[in-house]
């Protein structure tokens, strides 16, 4: 079994179903992008994974064993860190607090840790007493993502890291991405921009409308292919 | 002239009880937005609880408010854990409601127990100490223990709160409870960790509340008002804010009560009542809220 | 000029909006017939009972205050007594130094009362949720501690209602000579007559505020306050609005009560006990945020203050207990869970739509 994997994964928000039936696999050292549309259920399907939403123990597995019943504490300190959309960072916590909060749960020992987290983010070390309210877009979401590596998690999950940010910002976070894998730990990429995302991924899903309507390699995906599952016919 | 400095003075040290009573308030509404409605009985119920330990094991107030503190923090975590976190949620009326009835059973508990006899806490000879500041003005030593102690809990409060990992995880809560989650904070867990040590605070306030006057069952509900209105007053976010809003109310208290003795606890209502509508945020609030 | 082919039309439709349900039209007619025998049981029934009925009456229309306040515009006060004990204090001081007939006091005490309620909520409303529900109990602490200092009025031990007083209630005369019974017993029986008034009088209006356009407009609210503002509900003066008529009718309450016990004091007037915490008790068990829910508690709480008041502190714990117990496994309360079960609406409030096509 891999690192990650889900199951005929499904999700609700109330009466309204999100996820129909998910089966996804994440290696262990594997770059994984989901793309879709918005509204496609990407987010929705990283927070299952999290724990933020529920569901039975066998829709999610990690490390072989099922995870899905698991509250997102538990699911943290397993090892599973998600960088959540629009960054959210705690606004009464300076920049240095919001990434020792991150290894609360989990402080175990790995490559990650405050120095190797500035060292690769140069600009939060500059502004690491500031409040996180006065950091620019990429600075906050550098220190979403520092944030989540604290835990030396072995899965990283990315909810739309590119969102609202400008392209130069966005190529800085992508050329970090490599060394987010230090030590075998695993990404999943959601992004609604796919460029990027597609270009530097092991493998890749499309979700549409809560389904699966596309896996494989990049190389191995032409352009039509990919945009049919985008968008539909 | 005398008499105006003295009674301001005095209500600087009532100020510091005042703000012993809010400190705890102020934490738990920090950390969770609640607001309980028992805050008042439950500094009564450490103080039954203190006079009970010293009266069982021959100890004077301060071994016996010791002693009780790993009590009331485990009764805090409990009653956080079984019935609290269960109120917690969207809407307001719960939380509100059950400690309404919280309060009417810890007061009526109390009456059953020990009836309504007025209690003290005796402390020997300190009781009468007091200290000559000149011109006739003299500061009581347990007065100035409990503006003293009072300082202490706001310092230590701080410095849980900036300076601890559990401090960092306390307002990491308050801000987002769910981002919380993903930092591997149970947030209930958390909960029952601040109702605890509300209780703390609450604990070393009953021991200078049954020292400085006479106690009975029935006089928790004013104490919260005090303690509420210190908060609001203090201004919310703000453990030093607090203190200036007990210190406020009490010298309010105090001046009123040298106008006219039958006029000091109204005369700290209208205080509060004044602040609230010029500074309807309080005097020194938080940035955030 | 060529119309495009033209759209077949759909036969007139006609809209109706009705309120009104089969179970609640029987209803309506059942309480119409309750409240004439009601009315008529001064004839019949004994003085012990009338003074019972008048408890009753009093409380159920304290609690369809509070429930119009917390249950429908979410405003949950625990400083009603505040304007239960002014309008008791008004009673007094209208009947003894004004010289005024105690049943004109009675509505003039509302009247006034809703004047002091109106600074007093541009100052509370300042607070929201819980610490708004803290701020009307230090108001109603000022109201107590302001009218100790009243020497006129009995300070802080408060003063008696005389007989020339209580003797001449409007109406007294008039009842003495039908029921030929004397004095105390015709006042009770006239109290008894307000007591149910303001008991009728306080569900009627609550009913016709929320099948008004108000009504409509508090529901919005109690959803959402920002997408109610976003219709135009105007938050702020529904919630003002609510507040003063709710204080006023319990300014009439109070007056009513005090007449009926003809001795007021600070503590007793102001008493959080009788006047928020048994209120509080009896909607949350019957059901918040229902009409039909303060009947229920009140009856219950009349039962259990009958049988149980006598076991004191104990009697009290068991209150806050179940009070406890609603709040987490009923919140619904009582009648919620009936009408829930079996569908059952008697106070009918929801508005349903019926189409009809017109052929």
């Amino acid at each position: 079994m891999a690192l990650l994997e889900t199951h005929g994964l499904e999700a609700f928000y109330g009466d309204f179903q999100a996820l129909y039936g998910i089966d996804t696999v994440v290696g262990a050292g594997e770059t994984i992008a989901i793309i879709g549309a918005n509204g496609a259920g990407k987010s929705t399907y990283l927070r299952a994974i999290a724990g933020l939403i529920g569901s039975p123990a066998h829709s999610v597995w990690f490390d072989g064993r099922p995870i899905g019943t698991k509250p997102a504490a538990e699911i943290m300190k397993l090892g599973i860190a998600l960088v959540p959309e629009g960054r959210r960072l705690f606004p009464s916590l300076s920049v240095e607090e919001n990434l020792l909060v991150g290894r609360y749960g989990r402080n175990t020992p790995g490559p990650w840790s405050l120095d190797t987290v500035y060292a690769l983010f140069p600009a939060l070390k500059a502004r690491r007493h500031a409040a996180t309210t006065t950091l620019s877009g990429g600075e906050q979401q550098m220190a979403a993502i520092g944030r989540a590596l604290m835990s030396n998690p072995r899965v990283l999950l990315c909810d739309e890291i590119s969102l609202g940010l400008a392209p130069i910002v966005v190529r800085g976070l992508y050329d970090a991405l490599p060394q987010f894998k230090a030590a075998g730990a695993s990404v999943v990429l959601v992004e609604q921009d796919i460029a990027q995302a597609i270009q530097i991924s092991d493998r890749v899903y499309c979700l549409q409308e809560g389904r699966l309507s596309l896996a494989g390699r990049p190389a191995e995906l032409s352009r039509e292919q990919i945009h049919l599952a985008y968008f539909g016919s | 002239m005398t008499v105006w400095a003295d009674a301001f003075i005095q209500g600087i040290l009532l100020g510091g009880l005042y703000a012993l009573f809010a400190a705890g308030l102020s934490l738990i509404f920090g950390i969770m937005r609640l607001v309980n409605l028992a805050h008042g009985d439950l500094i009564v119920l450490a103080a039954f609880v203190i006079l009970t330990i010293a009266a069982w094991l021959g100890l004077d107030p301060f071994a016996a408010m010791l002693a009780a503190l790993p009590i009331m923090f485990a009764i805090g975590f409990a009653l956080q854990h079984l019935l609290l976190n269960r109120t917690l949620g969207r809407d307001l009326l719960p939380p509100l409601l059950v400690t309404f009835g919280l309060s009417i059973i810890i007061e009526n508990g109390l009456l059953e127990l020990f009836s309504a006899d007025s209690q003290r806490l005796r402390a020997g000879a300190i009781e009468t100490l007091s200290i000559g500041l000149g011109g006739g003005i003299a500061i009581g030593f347990i007065p100035l223990l409990t503006l003293a102690s009072a300082v202490a809990v706001i310092l230590a409060l701080n410095l849980i709160f900036y300076r601890t990992a559990l401090g960092r995880a306390f307002r990491a809560t308050a801000d987002d409870i769910e981002v919380a989650q993903l930092m591997g904070i149970d947030y209930s867990r958390i909960f029952s960790v601040a109702m605890g040590l509300a209780f703390i605070v609450v604990t070393i306030a009953a021991l200078y509340l049954g020292m400085r006057a006479n106690f009975d069952p029935t006089i928790g509900p004013e104490r919260l008002l005090y303690a509420f209105e210190a908060v609001i007053v203090g201004g919310l976010g703000s453990f030093w804010g607090t203190l200036a809003g007990g210190i406020i109310i009490g010298v309010a208290q105090t001046v009123g009560a040298q106008i006219n003795p039958e006029w000091q606890i109204l005369m700290g209502h209208l205080a509060f009542l004044v602040v609230l509508v010029v500074r309807p945020r309080g005097l020194f609030p938080r940035a955030a809220d | 000029m060529n119309r495009s082919a033209s759209v077949p039309s759909s036969p007139p439709q006609l809209y109706r909006i009705e309120l009104r349900t089969r179970g609640s039209r029987a209803f309506t007619a059942a309480a119409g017939a309750l409240i004439v025998v009601l009315a008529a049981l001064p004839g019949f029934a004994g003085r012990d009972v009338i003074e019972e009925l008048i408890f009753v009456y009093y409380m159920l229309a304290l609690a369809q205050c509070w429930n119009l306040l917390a249950g429908y515009a979410g405003l949950v006060s625990i400083g009603q007594q505040a304007f239960v004990g002014l309008g008791g204090y008004l009673l007094f001081a209208l009947t003894i130094i004004a010289g005024l007939d105690p049943l004109v006091a009675i509505v003039l005490a509302g009247a006034i009362t809703a004047g002091f309620a109106l600074p007093t909520a541009l100052i509370v409303f300042r607070l929201r949720g819980a610490y708004f529900a803290i701020g009307t109990w230090v108001v109603a602490e000022v109201y107590r501690l302001v009218f100790a200092q009243f020497k006129q009025l009995g300070g802080g031990t408060g003063t008696s209602l005389g007989p020339e007083i209580t003797n001449t209630v409007f109406g007294i005369a008039w009842v003495r000579s039908l029921f030929d019974v004397r004095a105390p017993a015709a006042r009770d029986i006239v109290s008894y007559w307000v007591a149910l008034a303001l008991a009728v009088g306080t569900l009627a209006l609550i009913y016709f505020v929320l099948r008004s356009r108000y009504g409509l407009g508090l529901g919005a609210m109690r959803d959402s306050e920002d997408a109610a503002e976003t219709v135009g509900v105007d938050n702020f003066r529904l919630k003002l609005g609510v507040y003063v008529v709710a204080a006023a009718a319990t300014g009439m309450i109070g007056a009513l009560i005090y007449l009926q016990k003809a001795r007021i004091s600070p503590d007793a007037a102001f008493s959080v006990l009788d006047w928020t915490a048994y209120v509080i008790f009896i909607v949350v068990i019957g059901g918040i945020g229902t009409i039909e829910g303060p009947i229920v508690g009140t009856l219950v709480f009349y039962l259990m203050q009958n049988y149980l008041a006598g076991f004191g502190a104990w009697y009290l714990i068991l209150l806050g207990a179940l009070a406890i117990a609603v709040m987490l496994f009923a919140p619904q309360g009582l009648w919620g869970f009936v009408s829930e079960r079996y569908g059952l609406v008697l106070f009918p409030i929801r508005r349903r739509l019926v189409v009809s096509d017109k052929n």
